[in-house]
């Protein structure tokens, strides 16, 4: 549904800073249908990539389509007609403070030359979808930051879109706000059938929401892949993101050996403790780490602390990666820097 | 008293012609001075319509309009007078300078109201489809409303004191009543009277300005 293929964006020079690369040949795809998140730290290009998406800004290079179609190789007025099927939702909402709720609705419908009655009833639908129907009449400035993400997610269904963009949705909003916006997106997501990019700095929301998830970092992808897969890897950067590596105080005076296990359905960490416990005899405690679920699935990493006769752990060690169990012991002298510097 | 009912017409008339100056001039400096304020908003370097020379040319306009002093100015444009109106004498002959003066201060005011808006709002619009046109439109004119018509507020007493130097050119008014029968004739209390018309005027102006901007704004 939509494709970037080697797409590159460089802004000009200018009088104090000089060229900047903001997006440097980033290659991606997004099945119909999926809810796929773009990660990344502050000045990574997320940004500037979702706008790639519906050319509010043009690449530099590359090619963008979107449902079939090769915006970067359409003239103006196509690019605009394009427009009207990928809905956008922005950090700050970017109401009109001039009309009311139901006007914001109507405002693209207005600008696709559609008549005042559909207009309304149109927008008073779509408040309803989104739980605002009461609404239609206040003003951005009588609603709070959640009912105006609301109204912003109506504004950009109105025109039937078959694609959203959420440039940090939720990141101005609080957390419970957060959790309304994110369940109202997923929710439309299915009835609409939409298919969804998502551009957030919290892992979380990733977490909350996305089926797959894209890792940028200074304008290249490093890491991506869907939600299920990407959290069953042992190391990557996009599972580290997602899973930081648990904190641990790794030495002072504690003796046996830190284990690093990566949890996963398929793989729960009772059938490490079972043979830690169980056939070993070891004493076992959790270091730190965390589980959660996430896409349906429980994952997440722990680190234990075995203590006792640890001259068979190699070999059980072996045996549970043979299982595939993702476990590896520590190194000892490197204990804190490997427990704690895995995470980026 | 035979003495007021003398200068009591003469009071009445110059009132309507400051009201007639003014009332004129606004209208015609609302209808320039606002597609101006937008071409100078438009046309800035990063903007909907960059036009870097043209934007140059206008403001270099602009700033010149803004930095003649009126009574210069009021001398300045007489040929132009002349062609429009056919004289340089009397009321109607007052409309084209202060016109000419108002415009580009009115035309600052628009451009930093529009540049207010929220560029973020202008991209919205711009990613439901919208030409530039329709921005201007359905974006950056409504969202400035509250701040335009504090904007022509401001320009129309600007006018009204303006207006006092029309006297000069045989204009009328009420600031060549205050002068010609208060400070010549030394009559302190016409001259006091006139202030307090002004200012009622300006008051009135001022609140109906206010009263307007404010029920726009929806903040």
């Amino acid at each position: 549904m939509i494709d970037l293929h080697d797409v590159r964006k460089v802004f000009p020079a200018r009088r104090r800073s000089g060229e900047v690369v903001a997006v440097d040949g980033v290659t991606l795809r997004v099945e119909a249908g999926e809810f796929a998140g773009v990660v990344g730290p502050s000045g990574s290009g997320k940004s500037t990539l979702v706008r790639l998406v519906n050319l509010l800004e043009r690449p530099t290079s590359g090619s963008v389509t979107v449902d079939g179609r090769v915006l970067t190789e359409l003239p103006d007025d196509q690019v605009r007609q394009a427009r009207r099927s990928i809905g956008m939702v922005f950090q700050h909402f970017e109401l009109l403070d001039s009309r009311t709720a139901a006007g914001n609705v109507e405002h693209p419908l207005e600008l696709a030359g559609v008549g005042r009655a559909e207009r309304r009833r149109r927008a008073v639908e779509l408040l309803e979808l989104v739980g605002l129907g009461e609404r239609a009449d206040a003003h951005p400035g009588q609603l709070s930051g959640g009912q105006k993400q609301r109204v912003a997610i109506a504004r950009a269904l109105a025109g039937r879109p078959t694609v959203l963009l959420c440039d940090e949705a939720t990141s101005a909003l609080d957390q419970a706000s957060t959790t309304g916006v994110l369940e109202l997106l997923r929710r439309v997501r299915s009835e609409l059938g939409l298919t969804v990019l998502l551009i957030t700095h919290e892992m979380a929301v990733v977490k909350a929401v996305c089926d797959s998830a894209v890792l940028l970092e200074r304008g290249r992808v490093v890491d991506s892949g869907r939600l299920s897969e990407v959290l069953t890897r042992e190391h990557s950067p996009l599972s580290d993101a997602l899973l930081p590596a648990p904190l641990a105080d790794a030495d002072a005076g504690h003796g046996g050996v830190l284990l690093r296990v990566t949890v996963t359905d398929r793989t729960p960490e009772t059938v490490v403790l079972q043979t830690l416990i169980g056939q070993l005899g070891l004493a076992v405690e959790v270091a730190g780490g965390s589980v959660e679920t996430v896409a349906g699935g429980r994952y997440g990493r722990l680190l234990l602390r075995a203590t006792g006769d640890l001259s068979r752990l190699d070999g059980a060690l072996r045996g549970l990666r043979d299982d595939g169990v993702l476990i590896e012991a520590v190194p000892r002298d490197t204990d804190a820097v490997a427990a704690t510097g895995a995470g980026r | 008293m035979s003495d007021w009912t003398r200068i009591w017409p003469q009071l009445m008339e110059a009132t309507g012609e400051t009201l007639y100056m003014v009332g004129v001039s606004a209208l015609l400096t609302v209808l320039l001075g606002i597609p101006l304020g937008i071409l100078l908003t438009t046309t800035a370097p990063g903007a909907l319509t960059p036009r870097p020379l043209l934007n140059r040319f206008l403001g270099l306009v602009v700033n010149l309009g803004r930095s003649l002093p009126f009574i210069i100015l009021l001398f300045l444009v007489a040929p132009v007078t002349r062609g429009i109106v056919g004289t340089t004498i009397g009321s109607t002959a007052a409309i084209v300078p202060l016109t000419i003066g108002a415009v580009p201060f009115l035309a600052r005011l628009v451009e930093t109201s529009l540049r207010e808006v929220a560029p973020g709002k202008v991209e919205a619009a711009m990613s439901m489809g919208a030409r530039r046109r329709d921005v201007v439109r359905t974006v950056l004119l409504p969202e400035a409303r509250p701040s335009l018509i504090a904007g022509i507020t401001v320009t129309v007493v600007a006018l009204i004191s303006y207006s006092a130097m029309a006297g000069a050119v045989g204009g009328g008014g009420l600031g060549d009543f205050a002068i010609r029968f208060g400070y010549q004739q030394f009559r302190t209390d016409i001259t006091l009277l006139t202030v307090v018309l002004l200012l009622i005027v300006v008051q009135a102006l001022q609140w109906a300005g206010d009263h307007w901007a404010r029920r726009l704004a929806h903040v």
